[in-house]
C-alpha cells in the first residue's frame, strides 16, 4: 500500500511538471516575440524592452524555467501586467464567490444527483427513470450561459422572484449571500446533476444484481437499508471518481456562470486577463487550476482505500 | 372485448430499397434521429443565403423589434435580422465543430496508435495528455487564443489540443487490446510487416469507438465554441455565432428574449443531435452496452 501511494504521488508530481513545462512553453514557443505579445498592439519599443528585462526573457530559457518554478513554489506567481499587482493577491481578493460557487454546486449536484441516480436505479424502466433519461440527454446538452439566461428571465426579469445578477459577500448577511447564488448554483448544477446521476444510476445498477443483494432481500432487509446501506456504500467508488474528475468541467463553467450572472470572482479575473493579454494571470491559473485538479484526485484515489476495504494495491 | 393491436400485428415487410433505413429506424432510431436532424441543420445552414436575410444588414429605425413576419426572432440592438444571423451562426458552429471534432480524432488516433505499438512514445505521451486532461478545457483554449488573438483558425486549433487526449487514451486501449488477438498475431507470423498490420489489421478494429467519441468530443467542441465567442475569445465579432451573438445581446434579455434564447435554442438543439447520435452510434457498436445502461 505504501507502494501504491508512492507511485501515485510519483505520477501526480511528473503530471504537474508537463502542466509546467507546457505552460511555460505556451507563451516563449507562440509565434512572435513573448514580451511584445504581452506587451500588446499599441506598444512602444521601450515598453516591450521593460517587460522583457521584467520578465527575464533576455536569460537562456534552461534558466528562466528553473527560476520560475522555484519562484512559484515559493509562493511567487509574478505579477499581473495590467493592475500592477501580485497575480497571487488579486487571485485571493477574488477567491470567495469562486469557492462559495463552486462549494454549493458540488453539494447541489451530489446530494441531487445521487438521490436521483438511486431512485432510477431501484426502479429501472420505470417513471423516475425515463424521467432522468430525458434529463440527462438534455442536461448534457444544454449550455450554462444558455440554462443561465433561461433562468434569469424567468425567475429574475419576469418574477422578480430573485436577483438577476451581482454577488453579496458572505460578510454582508448569509440570506443575501445565499439568495444571489440560488440561480448560478442551479445553471451550473444542472449539467453536473445529470452527468452524476447517470453514474450513480450505472453503478447502482450493477451492484443491484449482485448475489449479497438478494440475499439482503431474503433476509427481509427493507428497500431503504438495501438502497442506502446495502448498495450505495459499494456502488460509491464510480460516483466518486466522477466527482474528482468533472472538478476540471466545474471550473471550467464557474468562468462562464460568473461572466453570465456578473459575479467578481475568479472566472471573471481570467475573461478579463484574455482582454488585457495579462498572460501572468492567466499562466497562474492555469498551474493553479490543473495543480487543484490533480491534488483532488490524489485524494480520491487514496479515498478509496479507506471506503472501500476490498481495494488494496 | 378488442384484442390489443399489437398481437394482431404482422412484422411488415419493408420494399427493398427502404429496408436498410427501415431497419435502423426500428434498431436504432437514436442514430436516425440525431444523424438527421444533424443532416437537417447542416442543409439549413449551407443553404443559408437562398432564405435568410443579410447577416451583417443595420437598420437603425428596427431596433428590438418582436418577431414579425419579415423578421422571424425580431431584431437585436443594432437593428440586424435575429433570424438571419442564427442562421448563419449555424454555419460557424457546425462548421468550427466538425473541424475541431475531425483534428482531435486525427491527432488523437495516430497518437493512440503510436502509443499502442511503441512502450516509451506511451510512457512519455499519456504523461502529457495527463498533463492536458488536468487543464480545464475553457482555460486551456483561452489561454491558447490570448496567444494570438481571436480567429477561426487558432480557434480549432485550440479547441481541437484539449479535446485529443480523450479520443488518445481510448484509441490507445483498443489497440492494446487487439495487439493481442490472435489475428494480429497471425498476420505478423505470416510475414506481414508491421505497418501493414497497424493499417489493415489494428486501425479499422479501432473505428467504432473513435466514430463514438468523435461524436461526443464534437459535441463538446460546439459547446466550447459557443463558451469562447460568448466570454469574447472566439470567433471575431463581426462575424454572426451563435456565443457571440449572445454576449452582445446580454444587456437586452428584457426588452427582447429572442435575441438569446434563438441561437441559444438553436445551440442547445445542435449539441443535442450530435449527442443523440453519439448515444446511438454506441448503441450501434456496442449492444452489452444498451442492456447494461
Amino acid at each position: 500500500m505504501a507502494g501504491y501511494v508512492f507511485r501515485r504521488l510519483v505520477s501526480a508530481i511528473a503530471v504537474m511538471a508537463m502542466v509546467g513545462i507546457f505552460v511555460f512553453l505556451l507563451l516563449r514557443l507562440a509565434p512572435g516575440d513573448p514580451a511584445a505579445i504581452i506587451a500588446g498592439q499599441s506598444a512602444t519599443e521601450e515598453m516591450i524592452a521593460a517587460i522583457r528585462e521584467q520578465l527575464g526573457l533576455n536569460d537562456p530559457m534552461p534558466v528562466q524555467f528553473i527560476r520560475w518554478v522555484r519562484d512559484m513554489l515559493g509562493g511567487d506567481f509574478g505579477t499581473s501586467i495590467f493592475a500592477g499587482r501580485p497575480v497571487l493577491e488579486l487571485l485571493s481578493q477574488r477567491l470567495e464567490p469562486t469557492v462559495s460557487l463552486a462549494i454549493l454546486t458540488m453539494i447541489l449536484a451530489v446530494t441531487v444527483g445521487v438521490s436521483f441516480g438511486v431512485l432510477a436505479a431501484w426502479r429501472a424502466g420505470g417513471f423516475v427513470d425515463r424521467i432522468l433519461t430525458a434529463f440527462s440527454a438534455l442536461g448534457c446538452s444544454v449550455p450554462v450561459f444558455v440554462i443561465g439566461f433561461f433562468l434569469i428571465y424567468f425567475f429574475a426579469v419576469r418574477t422578480h422572484w430573485l436577483p438577476v445578477q451581482g454577488y453579496v459577500p458572505i460578510g454582508n448577511g448569509i440570506a443575501l449571500w445565499f439568495v444571489h447564488l440560488i440561480l448560478p448554483t442551479v445553471a451550473l448544477g444542472l449539467g453536473f446533476i445529470a452527468f452524476i446521476a447517470r453514474v450513480t444510476r450505472a453503478s447502482m445498477l450493477e451492484v443491484l444484481s449482485e448475489d449479497y443483494m438478494r440475499t439482503a432481500a431474503a433476509k427481509g432487509a427493507s428497500s431503504y437499508a438495501m438502497l442506502f446501506h446495502h448498495a450505495l456504500k459499494n456502488a460509491g467508488v464510480p460516483i466518486l471518481t466522477v466527482v474528482g474528475i468533472s472538478f476540471a468541467y466545474l471550473i471550467g463553467g464557474v468562468v462562464i456562470t460568473e461572466t453570465v450572472f456578473n459575479i467578481p470572482g475568479i472566472g471573471r479575473l481570467v475573461v478579463d486577463a484574455i482582454n488585457n493579454r495579462d498572460y501572468p494571470i492567466i499562466q497562474s491559473v492555469l498551474i493553479l487550476t490543473s495543480g487543484l485538479y490533480v491534488l483532488i484526485n490524489l485524494t480520491v484515489d487514496l479515498t478509496y482505500m479507506l471506503i472501500d476495504p476490498r481495494i488494496r494495491y | 372485448m378488442t384484442l390489443p393491436a399489437a398481437t394482431l400485428e404482422i412484422t411488415p415487410t419493408a420494399p427493398l430499397e427502404f429496408s436498410g433505413l427501415a431497419r435502423l429506424a426500428r434498431r436504432h432510431p437514436l442514430v436516425l434521429i440525431g444523424g438527421g436532424l444533424l443532416a437537417l441543420l447542416i442543409v439549413l445552414a449551407l443553404s443559408a443565403p437562398l432564405y435568410a436575410g443579410d447577416p451583417g444588414n443595420m437598420d437603425p429605425f428596427k431596433r428590438l423589434k418582436p418577431p414579425s413576419g419579415e423578421m422571424w426572432f425580431g431584431s437585436d440592438h443594432l437593428g440586424r435580422d435575429v433570424f438571419a444571423r442564427t442562421i448563419f451562426g449555424a454555419r460557424i458552429s457546425l462548421m468550427v465543430g466538425l473541424a475541431s471534432a475531425a483534428c482531435a480524432a486525427l491527432v488523437g488516433l495516430l497518437i493512440g496508435i503510436l502509443a499502442g505499438y511503441n512502450r516509451t512514445f506511451d510512457s512519455v505521451m499519456m504523461r502529457v495528455m495527463d498533463g492536458l486532461m488536468s487543464i480545464p478545457t475553457i482555460l486551456l483554449a483561452i489561454a491558447l487564443i490570448s496567444l494570438t488573438g481571436p480567429g477561426i483558425g487558432i480557434l480549432i486549433v485550440a479547441i481541437a489540443i484539449p479535446e485529443t487526449p480523450a479520443v488518445a487514451r481510448l484509441v490507445r486501449s483498443v489497440v492494446l487490446s487487439v495487439r493481442e488477438r490472435p489475428y494480429v498475431e497471425a498476420a505478423l507470423c505470416g510475414g506481414a510487416r508491421l505497418h501493414k498490420v497497424l493499417w489493415r489489421h489494428i486501425l479499422p478494429s479501432t473505428i467504432p469507438a473513435l466514430m463514438v467519441q468523435s461524436a461526443i468530443v464534437c459535441a463538446s467542441a460546439i459547446i466550447t465554441e459557443a463558451a469562447l465567442s460568448f466570454l469574447g475569445a472566439g470567433v471575431p465579432p463581426e462575424i454572426p455565432s451563435w456565443g457571440n451573438m449572445i454576449a452582445s445581446s446580454r444587456l437586452y434579455l428584457a426588452m427582447a428574449p429572442l435575441t438569446i434564447f434563438g441561437p441559444g435554442i438553436c445551440l442547445a438543439v445542435t449539441v443535442l443531435a450530435v449527442n443523440l447520435l453519439g448515444d446511438g452510434l454506441r448503441d450501434m457498436f456496442d449492444p452489452r452496452a444498451k442492456r447494461r445502461r
